[in-house]
């Protein structure tokens, strides 16, 4: 998939277009999104498919129509496959079994964003592994990548914390106890817990930074100052204890928050590179997802709709 | 009424202590008399079933149903989820009040009980502890047991405020009737859809920790005791936690009236069932880790459980198809109780046969005082269970007699076959 990106994204844009040519796409939005519904919107684009946008604020999901019926509608109006956000752990699940559908994981409430992992991979390998086109089990061997704040409720963190050990990293958890609970680092090998920072900063090549997520944290309280004192990245910190790596943040960021604003525009950051990585990752997997389907549908929906990608 | 003679089968009769090759004769809906192999064949007239290679039992008792009527009868109804328990062997079934509206009052306790129901079994209501089970004002239970409540709960809200719960606890004792608590501190599991654990998080589903059981469960123990001189009767409702049995254990060392029931769900599955969202996973209280499991059949062996209860609780299909935070709580259990506590409990984990029947009608029936039930001692009802001990079957949830087909067990093998249920003295379900 990683390769592929690649070719996709050196491929002649005229070429390009006649992968998907016509092929019809729908994305499907439950929740608000700015990074991920326009970079799947401009990947399908790009390889020539016709999209088409159902939100959740703006269609018959309002009037009480339920996910499934959603779903069969849309394939009715001959969509051939779905991108779903969905604010429902396991909708991707859901829909795929109700629609038969290749259903691409946009996001599913706290559980996984796989196209955000693979395109985190992507970035990360361009920083510390330039020229690696493909990966395998140690590609990452010896890298330590470090996320920081809501893992809780953070589908970017689980989809990373399935990934990158599978190439070989070590991921390194660091957060509050309300955040981060003890059990994460049960749910896969290659995962630590570091609950000091700076001593988890001062080991990681890759530094992630979350954004607590406010609108999931159903009634926790948290001390956002003290939060700030013990976990935001500043720039005298990256310095001190992590001079050359590489930081990234999936977005939403709030400035001043988890992260300082010279951090974000600063040299170590990728954040921005991230974005654009996420059209040429969203770009092979929407041709795989389309392309594998007749010959093998449920490989390909798996791969995307589980995360296991 | 005419007479109904079961002959040639193996009567296994926990509560009268029997077990050995006996006739018995039904008449007018109770029974009339018991003899030696053959010696009922033709007497009186009685129609004959023949029970030769089939053991008889008295009829089972689930003391934990949702039943769905009034006010949800796209679910279920009296008619059909009495349908699925004659042909799960259950002869008397106690209904949870949640009901729409919550049975609080004598009128709905008696209108679930009228003929017109077409109950193919005995409902025994079960009443709302507080008005609209909002756990503030406390029913009239006196008005409530003579309508022919059995017992009073708040099932699936619990009653949290100390105060309230206590006050239950005594107006119920006052009046002989059981205190039954679905234990859940609702402030612990604010919207969690499973167990809380590694799986949960995996899934990224909030998560009900045990201790919003066991603290509960605690709780309601405290207050048993504060009220030991006036003897109420605590009945922990599907129990699923480690924490919670040991606390229901040493309550009971220390002379205290509570009993618990367990759900076959709950000594078979886990959280790990819940697999990739299974809606059909999906109860409350949740399944639990391997440990809770296996703490539940630990219970079972040492008798800490006093009864295994289903918690059938049927939804409609479009309900059960949807997004799994979003799905509501329960599955079907009347038609898989049997097989599955045949199957595990005795076969699998070898306790004897009698045990497993005292679980599933003798021990439930004493439990809420139901004179006559749970037992085929001449002068009881006549409800009965004949099954072939030795059959394996196959559950098909597209074949169940209930309106729903929401169960994790569609496709598991079953141990034990349903031949007849007998509901006083009436052949209600004849299987193959």
């Amino acid at each position: 998939m990683l390769i592929r990106a690649t070719e996709l994204e050196n491929e002649d844009p005229i070429h390009r277009d006649h992968i998907l040519a016509k092929r019809r796409i729908a994305l499907l939005f439950y929740e608000s999104s700015t990074r991920t519904r326009t970079s799947f919107e401009l990947a399908c684009k790009a390889l020539g498919a016709d999209t088409t946008l159902v939100s959740n604020l703006s269609s018959s999901i309002e009037k009480g129509e339920s996910l499934k019926d959603t779903g069969l509608t849309l394939r009715a109006l001959g969509a051939e496959a779905i991108i779903l956000r969905h604010n429902s752990s396991g909708a991707a699940w859901l829909l795929e079994e109700s629609t038969r559908l290749p259903v691409i994981n946009a996001g599913d409430g706290m559980h996984e964003h796989p196209t955000q992992a693979l395109l985190d991979l992507r970035t990360i390998l361009t920083h510390l592994r330039p020229g690696v086109a493909g990966v395998t089990f140690d590609t990452l061997a010896g890298v330590t990548v470090m996320i920081t704040g809501d893992i809780l409720h953070s589908r970017v963190a689980r989809s990373n914390m399935l990934l990158l050990p599978r190439v070989g990293a070590r991921v390194l958890l660091c957060g509050p106890k309300e955040l981060l609970p003890e059990q994460a680092a049960r749910s896969g090998p290659g995962i630590e817990i570091e609950r000091d920072f700076e001593v988890a900063l001062a080991q990681s090549q890759a530094v992630m930074m979350l954004r607590i997520q406010a609108e999931r944290l159903a009634g926790l309280q948290l001390d956002l100052d003290e939060y700030k004192a013990n976990y935001q990245l500043t720039g005298q910190r990256l310095a001190e204890h992590a001079p050359v790596a590489v930081v990234l943040h999936p977005g939403p960021i709030i400035r001043g928050m988890e992260i300082t604003a010279g951090v974000a525009d600063g040299v170590q950051s990728a954040i921005l590179e991230q974005v654009t990585n996420g059209l040429a990752i969203r770009m092979a997997v929407m041709e795989r997802a389309l392309t594998a389907e007749s010959g093998d549908s449920s490989s390909a929906t798996e791969l995307q709709t589980g995360g296991r990608a | 009424m005419t007479a109904l003679a079961i002959c040639g089968g193996r009567l296994v009769d926990p509560a009268a202590g029997v077990d050995a090759a006996k006739d018995v004769l039904l008449k007018d809906g109770r029974v009339a008399e018991i003899a030696g192999p053959g010696k009922l064949k033709g007497k009186e007239g009685a129609e004959e079933l023949d029970a030769t290679g089939l053991v008889v039992a008295p009829g089972l008792v689930d003391i934990h149903v949702h039943l769905r009527e009034p006010g949800q009868a796209y679910k279920e109804t009296i008619a059909t989820g009495t349908a699925a328990a004659a042909a799960g062997g259950f002869t008397s079934v106690a209904a949870m009040p949640n009901t729409t509206p919550v049975n609080d009052s004598p009128e709905i306790t008696r209108w679930m009980q009228a003929p017109e129901r077409g109950a193919l079994v005995r409902v025994f209501p079960i009443a709302a502890a507080t008005r609209g089970s909002k756990g503030e004002t406390i029913n009239d239970y006196a008005a409530l047991k003579s309508a022919g409540a059995v017992a009073v709960t708040d099932d699936g809200r619990p009653i949290l405020k100390d105060s309230v719960m206590r006050e239950t606890l005594a107006a119920a004792a006052r009046v002989g009737l059981t205190v039954i608590q679905h234990a859940e501190d609702t402030r612990m599991t604010q919207g969690a859809s499973m167990n809380l654990g590694p799986v949960s998080f995996k899934l990224g589903l909030r998560g009900m920790p045990p201790e919003a059981e066991s603290s509960m469960v605690e709780r309601d123990i405290r207050l048993v005791a504060d009220l030991r001189e006036s003897h109420p009767h605590l009945h922990v409702a599907h129990t699923s936690t480690a924490a919670a049995l040991a606390a229901v254990r040493q309550a009971r060392r220390n002379g205290l009236r509570v009993t618990c029931e367990v759900a076959p769900h709950h000594f078979l599955l886990t959280e790990e069932h819940v697999g990739l969202y299974n809606t059909h996973a999906k109860m409350n209280p949740p399944l639990r880790s391997a440990a809770d499991r296996d703490a539940m059949i630990e219970g079972i062996l040492d008798g800490v459980v006093d009864a295994i209860a289903t918690d059938h609780a049927p939804h409609a299909m479009h309900e059960k198809e949807i997004e799994f935070e979003l799905a509501p709580n329960g599955i079907t259990g009347l038609e898989t109780a049997l097989g599955l506590c045949l199957r595990w409990l005795h076969s699998e984990w070898k306790i004897p046969l009698g045990r497993v029947l005292s679980l599933l009608s003798a021990q439930p029936a004493a439990l809420l005082g139901l004179k006559g039930r749970g037992t085929l001692a001449v002068g009881s009802f006549g409800d009965v269970v004949v099954f072939d001990p030795r059959a394996e079957w196959t559950y098909r949830a597209t074949e169940s007699k209930s309106k729903a087909k929401n169960t994790p067990f569609d496709g598991w093998t079953m141990l034990g076959k349903v031949r007849w249920t007998v509901s006083e003295g009436r052949v209600v379900y004849a299987g193959a």
